[in-house]
């Protein structure tokens, strides 16, 4: 299996962790990745504000580079694949908006001819890998580990545009995943809620409440940490939850995993060489009741 | 169909009023909506389960409520697709608004905020001799915005309303949509200036999360979401851009443009401004965490491959003067 690999940006910047945790599970999965040096990033919704034809255009601009290498799109971002997602409906259900966009592309010799499918990592290890090859592959078991899901809104909604009618096991994607895990999953009511990041500089305050509703109420039900396939998500609910946990009046201290790192774990590999000392609320309880070493 | 309806019960008038759950056990016919559901128990079962309904058609907009834990009209929904593995389903009263009795919300709160944003035309200027000229495709488009009953789906799941009682919302943004976006409405060649700037105040447009919770659950396609996106391009089009909100979308599109990547670094002072010293400082202590933890961006940032590339395509698609 080969996938044209589009990062995203947070993860090689605010969560550094991200990106070698995905490209080791990859390599362990037998996943190849080809990385697109040359695609930008997707405007994250933002640049949409301002722009959406121009963020639609940047994005066409990826499908065309992973086009020529004959390769489909993996994202490990919800926010990436929900905005390439909705951009690809865009075109896709408008051939004249997608000729549009085109006219801009052939400016620099590219043409973006509507076949990209962007798919998330969690949707491949579904859809394309399997869960049974992934379980065949599992090592180290998370049993006793209570895990509780947090998507992030773009890789839920609109669902249309993230073509959730023809595959319906999107919705319940990251349990199915945490249960081949061999950990247990805590259903909580803001698994599929906000996180806050957008609006982190706009208003604050909001967002730390989201922070906090969401984290507290998957650590009173016995979470022992969240595991998210969005590193935006990641940002807020594990940099931010000191800051979430004062506003709220309340200490928290629930542990954000990154999914990779997740999958990393059941695959033996170390919490180093994954990264979670990174992590700003501490994996250290969650890496004793795993029973391994830290590194 | 045997089906069981979980409904979230309320009772003001008992002691100590507290929701608790009941189960209702019924036979329905394969095609019977939720809302069909519901009035059997209410004849049938139980006469003191209170809920709204009208039309039965999805035109009314009274039968809003949670099923399953998202909102949605009961007579739009049938049950037979909205029972789990045990043939359960699970009725609540809508979010965010406080509920009455049982299934009965109350929307004060709703109509006060669609109030707010002045639901009606306010043309400036002189008054045309005869009647005011709209083009058809105008009206085509606002045609998506005033397809909403009221039914308040989008106000009970908002992520934000859920957080903050006094963000505007959805319902009440995508209404004001229908106003800065019809050619009638403002100046002379449309634009709503006035409502924009109100808009444009905390509580409003920029509060947004863009969580998308309203354009799933909207049963009339109106994506309250999507025209919120849209207001916030009129505004930074009208000149309203000095909220944090509309400089941070112009940060994100600047670092786009020069390197094709997001500068996370410099997101944020260029965002609330480099010599804003106490929202800085508010964000010392996390930038410092990151800092030790090795997780702050790279304080040298780096372009992609043939960033130039990028740069070019956005001076030609945003040049203002092409046609």
């Amino acid at each position: 299996m080969k996938y044209a690999f589009f990062p995203g940006c947070v993860s090689r910047g605010g969560c550094p962790e991200l990106y070698p945790a995905a490209k080791l599970i990859c390599q362990r999965l037998d996943i190849e990745l080809q990385e697109m040096p040359g695609a930008s990033c997707t405007g994250a919704g933002v640049l949409q504000e301002k722009n959406e034809f121009l963020g639609d255009t940047l994005n066409a601009r990826t499908f065309a580079m992973a086009e020529d290498l004959g390769l489909p799109i993996m994202t490990i971002c919800s926010t990436c694949q929900g905005v390439m997602s909705q951009a690809n409906h865009r075109m896709k259900s408008n051939p004249e908006y997608l000729a549009k966009v085109n006219v801009e592309l052939a400016e620099e010799g590219l043409e973006y001819k509507g076949n990209a499918e962007p798919k998330h990592l969690l949707w491949i290890l579904i859809e394309d890998y399997g869960l049974d090859k992934l379980e065949s592959l599992i090592t180290k078991p998370l049993a006793g580990i209570r895990l509780a899901p947090f998507y992030g809104c773009y890789i839920l909604r609109p669902t249309d545009a993230l073509d959730f009618q023809d595959n319906p096991d999107r919705q319940s994607s990251l349990e199915r995943l945490i249960e081949t895990l061999g950990a247990t999953v805590v259903d909580f009511a803001g698994k599929t809620r906000c996180c806050g990041f957008p609006i982190l500089t706009i208003n604050e305050k909001n967002s730390m409440a989201m922070v906090g509703k969401h984290t507290a109420e998957a650590k009173d039900l016995g979470a022992d940490a969240m595991v998210t396939p969005c590193p935006l998500c990641h940002l807020n609910l594990d940099a931010f939850q000191p800051k979430a946990s004062a506003q709220a009046q309340r200490s928290i201290d629930l542990p954000i995993i990154h999914m990779p790192q997740a999958i990393g774990l059941a695959m033996g590999i170390s919490p180093k060489d994954l990264g979670l000392q990174r992590h700003i609320v501490s994996t250290k309880a969650l890496i004793t009741k795993l029973g391994v070493a830290a590194g | 169909m045997d089906v069981t309806f979980k409904i979230k019960r309320y009772d003001p008038e008992v002691e100590a009023p507290e929701s608790y759950w009941q189960d209702f056990s019924l036979t329905l016919d394969d095609s019977a909506t939720v809302l069909d559901g519901l009035i059997k128990i209410r004849e049938d079962m139980d006469g003191t389960l209170s809920l709204r309904c009208s039309c039965r058609s999805a035109i009314c907009g009274s039968c809003a409520m949670r099923i399953n834990g998202h909102a949605g009209l009961a007579c739009k929904m049938q049950v037979r697709l909205a029972l789990d593995d045990d043939n359960v389903i699970i009725i609540e009263p809508a979010g965010v608004m406080p509920v009455v009795k049982d299934l009965v919300v109350d929307f004060d709160m709703f109509w006060s905020k669609i109030m707010e944003v002045d639901p009606y035309l306010r043309p400036e200027g002189t008054e045309p001799d005869a009647e005011y000229i709209a083009s058809n495709e105008a009206m085509l488009h606002l045609s998506g915005v005033t397809a909403c009953i009221m039914c308040g789906a989008c106000v009970s799941d908002c992520t934000v309303m859920e957080v903050d009682p006094t963000f505007l919302g959805p319902a009440a943004l995508a209404k004001a949509y229908r106003f800065t976006a019809d050619p009638r409405d403002g100046d002379a060649q449309g634009v709503s200036r006035d409502r924009l700037e109100a808009l444009n105040e905390p509580t409003g447009m920029w509060d947004c999360t863009r969580c998308a919770e309203c354009v799933e659950v909207c049963p009339k396609g109106v994506a309250p979401m999507d025209r919120i996106m849209a207001l916030r391009e009129q505004a930074i089009n009208a000149g309203f851009d000095n909220t944090y909100g509309a400089r941070h979308a112009e940060a994100f599109s600047n670092s786009l443009e020069h390197s094709g990547q997001l500068d996370e670094l410099r997101l944020v002072p260029n965002t609330v401004g480099v010599f804003n010293l106490p929202v800085l400082l508010n964000m010392a202590p996390e930038a410092l965490r990151a800092l030790t933890h090795g997780k702050l961006p790279p304080i040298i940032h780096k372009k992609i491959e043939n960033a130039d590339r990028v740069r070019k395509l956005f001076r030609r698609v945003e040049d203002p003067d092409r046609s």
